[in-house]
């Protein structure tokens, strides 16, 4: 089994071109599977989290169906076969 | 999307790079600056603060600062007038890690610095200063202001804790000013290791004391190169002028309708004359009476005519923020302003007469001009104007009586 990230397409430039992006190691946590996900598609990082680590605030990660925002934040736990989607949030002006 | 046009420029053209809520535009015009051809936009649907186009050691670079709604603040540059655009794969400025901070807003890229054409600085939000040296490709944080003892007690304005001027002396290397709201001007004098505060003179309004060594809400400060130790200050409520490179700061507020206000240029070739366009308070942030009025003086603050030929005189409540007002290098210069409202207008004249230039915009943050294929440097007969104006001493300033300036209530 592995862990899939589903890529927005505005980021797939930096993801090879690619709409999804598969871990073969399959990572205990969110924050594993991003680090994980810079090694292979380094420019994917600065537009998903800041300096700081932490996930921009216009810009939901989803493990499954869940938000990880209501799931513990990057410690959220991957299970093995998840779908980890990358997800730009419904705001703006 | 918007359909994207991109414009075609010879070398004496003039470009006017107008940032917007909604991404930057750039538009060109001959030497009359009478009809203008509009391109872009460029990093649609992002605000855009800044812009600069660099034409140094060969260079016809674009740089604009893209805050992405969702994916950060990324400093974009073209060598093509947009045509193709560079976006890096990792973000060029940002804080370090242990800084605690992330970088929300890019609000100035800064060519000015003297004789270094492979200089860039940026100042940004929250309020820091980054520096290249090696014409943009790497960056660093200022870390001599960055650690100044005064930053922990900075407190963000109505647009951000922004570093949003920065100030470069033409002639002392090491020198330089900045303005940052809400914390005032801070000057270096040894290239940055050390800041201190000038904000001596400036008042403000909204604390306790009101002149406090820092905490000023300063919007927009502009220097004539050719007489470095006099400074400009538009402030959040007052108008100012140092003769001594910021020590200390005296209310030139005379003959405006209102001494609040964001933006502020000067002319390219007369160190006297400055450009504002006040606003009404800090409560409505419109221009007063429904008239859109842009003030100049012409003897360093010591009185201020409204120019007015082709601005609406009326239902005209519009604001102009602290980086919408330029001027171009030509003789006679260009002035150009866009407004929140979404409109550009420009004077080919130093002011004397205004046009609509550009209407319909999403509200505008940044206007830039530059001469294609200039120096930046004044034309002979340029060079001569402001000669002939650089006096040994300045003018004292000396208040007009009966004239009436709307400043802040509690004053």
């Amino acid at each position: 089994m592995a862990v899939t990230f589903r890529i927005p397409s505005y980021l797939a430039t930096f993801a090879k071109g690619d709409s999804s992006v598969v871990l073969q190691d399959v990572p205990a946590t969110v924050q594993d599977a991003l680090s994980a996900l810079w090694m292979q598609c380094p420019g994917l990082r600065d537009r998903i989290v800041d300096e700081q680590g932490e996930v921009r605030q216009h810009i939901n990660i989803f493990v499954g169906n869940e938000c990880i925002r209501f799931t513990g934040g990057l410690t959220t736990t991957v299970p093995d076969g998840s779908e980890i989607l990358i997800v730009p949030a419904v705001s703006g002006g | 999307m918007p359909s994207v046009h991109h414009v075609s420029t010879a070398n004496g053209d003039v470009l006017l790079l107008i940032g917007t809520m909604k991404g930057l535009f750039v538009l060109r015009s001959n030497r009359a600056r009478k009809h203008w051809e509009t391109g872009g936009p460029y990093s649609v649907g992002s605000p855009v603060y800044a812009a600069a186009f660099d034409q140094r050691n060969g260079r016809r670079r674009l740089w604009w600062a893209q805050q992405s709604f969702r994916w950060g603040t990324i400093l974009n540059s073209s060598d093509d007038f947009g045509k193709t655009s560079t976006e890096p794969e990792t973000y060029s400025i940002k804080f370090p890690a242990e800084s605690g901070v992330a970088l929300k807003n890019i609000w100035q890229i800064n060519l000015n610095a003297p004789d270094q054409p492979d200089t860039i600085f940026c100042g940004v939000e929250p309020a820091a200063l980054f520096v290249s040296r090696d014409a943009g490709s790497s960056w660093s944080l200022v870390e001599g202001l960055f650690n100044h003892p005064h930053r922990p007690k900075w407190v963000p304005g109505g647009g951000g804790l922004c570093l949003h001027t920065i100030v470069p002396d033409p002639v002392d290397h090491k020198r330089m000013t900045v303005a940052i709201s809400t914390a005032g001007a801070y000057r270096t004098d040894d290239g940055g290791a050390t800041w201190q505060a000038r904000n001596q003179g400036i008042r403000a309004e909204f604390l306790p004391e009101k002149y406090p060594e820092f905490g000023q809400c300063v919007h927009k400060i502009v220097q004539h190169p050719a007489q470095p130790q006099r400074l400009f200050l538009q402030n959040h409520w007052g108008l100012y002028r140092s003769d001594d490179g910021g020590d200390s700061w005296k209310d030139i507020a005379n003959g405006v309708p209102s001494d609040f206000g964001f933006c502020m240029v000067a002319h390219p070739h007369d160190p006297d004359t400055v450009y504002i366009v006040p606003i009404e308070s800090d409560e409505y942030r419109c221009t007063p009476q429904g008239k859109l009025r842009v003030y100049r003086t012409r003897n360093a603050g010591a009185s201020w005519e409204p120019l007015t030929r082709g601005l609406p005189q009326k239902n005209a409540l519009e604001t102009i923020l602290r980086d919408s007002l330029a001027a171009d290098t030509l003789d006679p210069a260009g002035i150009y302003f866009g407004t929140r409202s979404g409109k550009v207008y420009g004077s080919n004249d130093e002011g004397k007469s205004w046009q609509l230039i550009l209407e319909g915009l999403p509200p505008v943050v940044c206007v830039k001009a530059a001469v294609v294929g200039g120096s930046g440097k004044p034309t002979a007969r340029a060079a001569k104007k402001t000669a002939r104006k650089v006096r040994p001493k300045p003018k004292a300033v000396k208040k007009p009586a009966g004239r009436k300036v709307a400043r802040a209530r509690a004053k």
